[in-house]
């Protein structure tokens, strides 16, 4: 019990943290690093969720989280690319 | 005991990649601790909760976790470097010292 609300507690406090620069980021950049940084976060808690608990379906869950983080980052970091100009 | 070492050390790294979150000045500087931060700090949390749960089929799902992550967290941060790049996102420098610092 005690070793799961360790792990949850820093997680979440440090992904509250991470919070402040998806908010005041200067650039846009600034926040998809910080968007990324809590994906992942996520992830790990829903791993630490599954294990301590044991619960088997948070791990397909966290599977499909992580595939889906992927994809959006590199779609969103694709768009910055562009951003409407015609340049190489 | 093994399993919490590893889980304790990637607290450690957690904690302190989110730390050079918020204090770093720049872009690539930032991108550098959250690379840190994803990468050690993730493979090594999943290590000791995969050393704390033996050897059976949970071990190996988060064993595909851990390696789809080992994969493509390197991926995506060489993206957003790549797109700050093209758009022209200068790096930081240190500011001329009057004191000749």
């Amino acid at each position: 019990m005690t070793v799961v609300t360790i792990i949850i507690t820093v997680l979440g406090v440090t992904a509250s943290l991470a919070l402040y620069r998806v908010i005041f980021g200067p650039t846009s950049w600034d926040r998809l690093i910080a968007v990324n940084l809590i994906s992942s976060k996520v992830i790990m808690i829903m791993v630490a969720a599954a294990v301590f608990f044991k619960r088997r379906i948070y791990l397909d869950v966290a599977l499909v989280y992580a595939i889906i983080g992927f994809v959006s980052i590199i779609a969103i970091s694709k768009f910055l690319e562009g951003e409407g100009t015609n340049k190489k | 005991m093994i399993a919490y070492l590893f889980i304790f050390l990637g607290l450690v790294f957690i904690f302190f990649g989110t730390l050079g979150i918020i204090r770093f000045p720049d872009i690539y500087t930032r991108l550098q601790t959250s690379s840190k931060c994803d990468t050690a700090g993730a493979v090594a949390l999943l290590v000791g909760l995969m050393v704390r749960e033996g050897l059976n089929s949970f071990s190996l799902r988060i064993l595909i976790i851990l390696i789809f992550l080992l994969l493509t967290n390197p991926v995506a941060t060489h993206a957003i470097a790549r797109s700050a790049a093209i758009r022209g996102i200068k790096p930081w420098r240190k500011k001329k010292n009057v004191k000749g610092g």
